[in-house]
């Protein structure tokens, strides 16, 4: 196949270094993030579900937290299943999101 | 006033030792005088790659421990006058070298040399902490390729939190880049990150590129830092570093694809 290799572009858009390129300013940019402080993450997740727990009982089994990393923003979702209210329905849900850019230095 | 350099990465295996034998020869040649010190304890390589493995007597840790002089200790090189090597400890692990003993003897080196080299081991821990946390200078070795690129990045953060001038908010570590084990043939097919794609990344000034090359490999079998093979791509790449690090302007060199005939390239044969 080298004959036809010969007549394809280098470096294309899907070429291996490209790809690696790509794949560590993605990587690169959240853990520069990270790095200006602890990681907050388990925290913050502690702290939600005190404030939550200060009003409503709540199964910690049932907490479900999810991360995902983008290029253009991260989203944090935290899905706390509340126990049957006095009113209203049965389930409720709690979404929460965080955006941070990508392209920090 | 002497200058403490660190040769540091992150991830191993990517040219530290290689790096910091080649920087030090080239600093003495130049007429500076330089001492290089290995600080990755227990696992000496240093003394190999400086062809000085059998006058070993004392060491790094026996000097902080006060068991020998630093003088007795420091190994002149034979080839190049105003060179010396501090060899690591053998039988030691790493927890022996302390910030304070490592203070002590860096002290006592700056009065006698121009440069001090510190060769740091691979990882972020204790040894590769210490190596970086004096240094005035840091030589980022990284290889075209993502884990090391990723492990550069890890540890410009530790030099930029952890080092004495961090903490003690002097001005920062000066940073470069030295980019090794590039191949210029892979580069052109798309193979390999380019020197621009790093540069992009880590965003830190590059001080030199070495390529690829089987003169490496030949002068550590030999003892000699590859710099003093001054025929060979990466003999010259380092002394253009070396230039570079003092403040002159030289061209970059071993960037481009060697040129191979038009039947070579069709048909795939390498040299």
């Amino acid at each position: 196949m080298r004959i036809f290799d010969f007549f394809r572009s280098p470096r294309a858009k899907s070429s291996p270094a490209a790809q690696a390129k790509e794949r560590l300013q993605i990587v690169m940019a959240h853990e520069r993030v990270g790095r200006c402080g602890p990681d907050f993450l388990p925290v913050l997740q502690q702290e939600l579900l005190a404030v939550i727990a200060k009003y409503v009982d709540l199964d910690t089994n049932r907490v479900e937290v999810k991360l995902d990393r983008g290029t253009e923003c991260s989203t944090l979702e935290v899905n706390v299943e509340l126990p049957t209210p006095p009113r209203s329905d049965s389930l409720a849900t709690t979404t929460l999101t965080l955006e941070s850019a990508a392209s920090q230095a | 006033m002497a200058k403490i350099i660190v040769m540091t990465s992150g991830k191993g295996g990517v040219g530290k030792t290689t790096s910091a034998a080649a920087f030090a020869t080239g600093f003495a040649l130049r007429g500076h005088k330089t001492v290089v010190i290995d600080f990755d304890i227990g696992l000496r390589n240093l003394d190999l790659i400086m062809g000085c493995e059998r006058r070993v007597v004392f060491d790094f840790v026996n000097v902080i421990n006060n068991e020998a002089k630093l003088h007795q200790a420091l190994i002149k090189d034979k080839r190049v006058d105003g060179l010396s090597v501090l060899p690591a400890s053998q039988t030691r692990d790493k927890d022996a070298l302390t910030k304070d003993g490592v203070e002590k003897v860096l002290d006592e080196l700056r009065r006698d040399f121009d440069f001090i080299v510190c060769d740091s081991p691979a990882g972020i821990e204790r040894g590769a902490l210490l190596a970086l946390y004096f240094a005035d200078e840091a030589i980022i070795v990284t290889n075209p390729e993502v884990s090391s690129v990723r492990d550069s990045d890890r540890i410009l953060g530790m030099l930029g939190a952890r080092s004495r001038r961090a903490e003690q908010n002097l001005e920062p570590v000066r940073e470069n880049l030295l980019l090794t084990r590039y191949d210029p043939a892979r580069v052109a097919k798309g193979d390999m990150l380019t020197v621009d794609d790093v540069l992009e990344i880590l965003a830190i000034p590059l001080l030199g590129v070495v390529p690829e090359s089987q003169a490496v490999l030949r002068a550590s079998n030999i003892g000699m830092p590859v710099i003093l093979d001054s025929k060979s791509n990466a003999g010259m790449a380092y002394a253009d570093a070396v230039a570079r690090f003092l403040g002159e302007q030289v061209e970059y060199r071993f960037m481009q694809p060697e040129r191979r005939g038009f039947m070579d390239r069709l048909f795939g044969r390498t040299a």
